[in-house]
């Protein structure tokens, strides 16, 4: 019974690992619905300053913030890119990184430059592997990260664009459509494109403390970094949905494992019985 | 008494909503009280305690690290900071997240390898997908 004890070894040793990847499944799920959670809690936030935002530019036509305005030629773009900073998440990361590896193969074709600022470790890993310019980068950001943490890696970003150093600014992160499915974006993000279609016959003539230049300057950097902080979470939200699922998936492959290797210990023990009686049986005849 | 709606929010979450007889707020050029029809405002705040008037005497208080303060004639907007900014503070998260990317960071303009790392990303994509594949072959999973 060699051959039995070692398929009993591997039949406890599968077990374990089912036991691991049920619970992170599990972890998975309830993490999930705590970032969505938080994915909703956010909305308010960028919804009421773009109402402002689209209220101040239709209050003041003759101010164009460098934000708002498009730049003629594109020499150098920003990327914002967000990943994770754990993997076990199937495909999420490499989706995302062949998203954005082939927007990036098309600025470079055109002489674009391209400037990195990364969310995540992961992303970090790996575009450094590429030996991509990464000029800031922010990593183990946790479950529930505040905007403070974002900050640094959001401004280097905004000072560049300023600076014009680059000219356009994109965001690169999954969207959350369902707990099966989530879908790499890459978005502009500076020039701001659209504010949406806020219903604007009439607006505001507001008194601006301490001047409408000030005001739209703050404004507009909450805004974008509200954007990313968005983008963050719900990032944060599809790693969740995807480790569910591969975990889950994990798990199952660990069952019909188990199932096989039962199958041939049975098999495997039943057979030696077979030989143990025939050996005594013959034994007996031979008497 | 007329009211007021008043919204406070941040970027992480709705702090509070409401209806107010009188809204303090902490503004850079000092506090501001806001009755309703107020003429419409817009202002930067400065850190300290956002008070809002509720219609049955209460008074709530929130503390703000800054933000932004709208007022149309009946709805008060707080776009709350939570984090303490200031222009060193953001500096000093712009010197962090720069000098975490400089580290370990040997060859700057080195050229991406485009062709090499995108095979290597549809390569295991496309593992994924037959992984994927193989398990509904097998009407599990």
């Amino acid at each position: 019974m060699a051959a039995g004890k070692e398929i009993r070894t591997k039949i406890a040793s599968v077990k374990n690992t089912q036991k691991i990847t049920k619970a992170m499944e599990m972890v998975a799920a309830s993490k999930m619905r705590k970032a969505q959670e938080r994915m909703r809690m956010a909305r308010p936030y960028a919804d009421k300053i773009r109402n402002v935002i689209a209220h101040l530019g239709a209050a003041n036509p003759e101010y164009k913030h460098p934000y708002l305005v498009a730049r003629a030629e594109v020499k150098r773009v920003g990327l914002v890119i967000i990943s994770t900073d754990r993997g076990l998440c199937g495909g999420l990361n490499s989706n995302l990184y062949r998203e954005v590896l082939g927007r990036m193969k098309d600025w470079d074709d055109a002489g674009v430059g391209i400037d990195l600022s990364i969310i995540g470790n992961k992303a970090v890993a790996y575009f450094r592997r590429l030996g991509a310019n990464i000029v800031a980068q922010t990593t183990h950001i946790g479950d529930a990260p505040g905007l403070d943490t974002l900050i640094g890696a959001i401004k280097v970003m905004l000072d560049a664009y300023l600076a014009e150093d680059i000219d356009e600014v994109h965001l690169v992160s999954n969207q959350f459509v369902n707990s099966m499915t989530q879908r790499s974006t890459v978005e502009q993000l500076i020039p701001v494109q659209s504010l949406g279609d806020e219903d604007l016959k009439h607006y505001w003539d507001y008194i601006y403390e301490p001047d409408a230049r000030e005001v739209l300057d703050q404004l507009l950097r909450r805004y974008v970094e509200s954007l990313i902080y968005q983008a963050v979470v719900e990032n944060i939200a599809c790693e969740q949905a995807a480790r569910m699922v591969a975990m889950k998936s994990a798990s199952d492959n660990a069952g019909t494992l188990i199932e096989e290797l039962q199958l041939i210990y049975n098999k495997a023990r039943q057979a030696a019985i077979t030989q143990e009686i025939s050996e005594i049986v013959g034994g007996a005849a031979a008497v | 008494m007329a009211t007021i709606q008043v919204d406070i929010v941040s970027a992480e979450q709705e702090i509070f909503s409401g209806e107010a007889e009188m809204v303090f707020a902490p503004a850079v050029l000092g506090e501001v009280g806001i009755a309703p029809g107020h003429t419409p405002l817009v202002t930067a705040l400065a850190p300290g305690e956002v008070r809002v008037q509720q219609k049955n005497g209460e008074e709530a208080g929130f503390y703000v690290s800054g933000g932004m303060l709208e007022v149309q004639p009946e709805v008060v907007t707080v776009l709350s900071d939570t984090a303490m900014r200031a222009e060193d503070l953001d500096e000093a998260a712009v010197l962090k997240a720069k000098e975490e990317a400089e580290q370990q960071l040997h060859d700057r303009d080195a050229q991406i390898e485009y062709a090499t790392a995108l095979a290597q990303n549809a390569e295991a994509v496309a593992q994924l997908q037959a992984i994927r594949r193989m398990r509904q072959r097998n009407g599990r999973g």
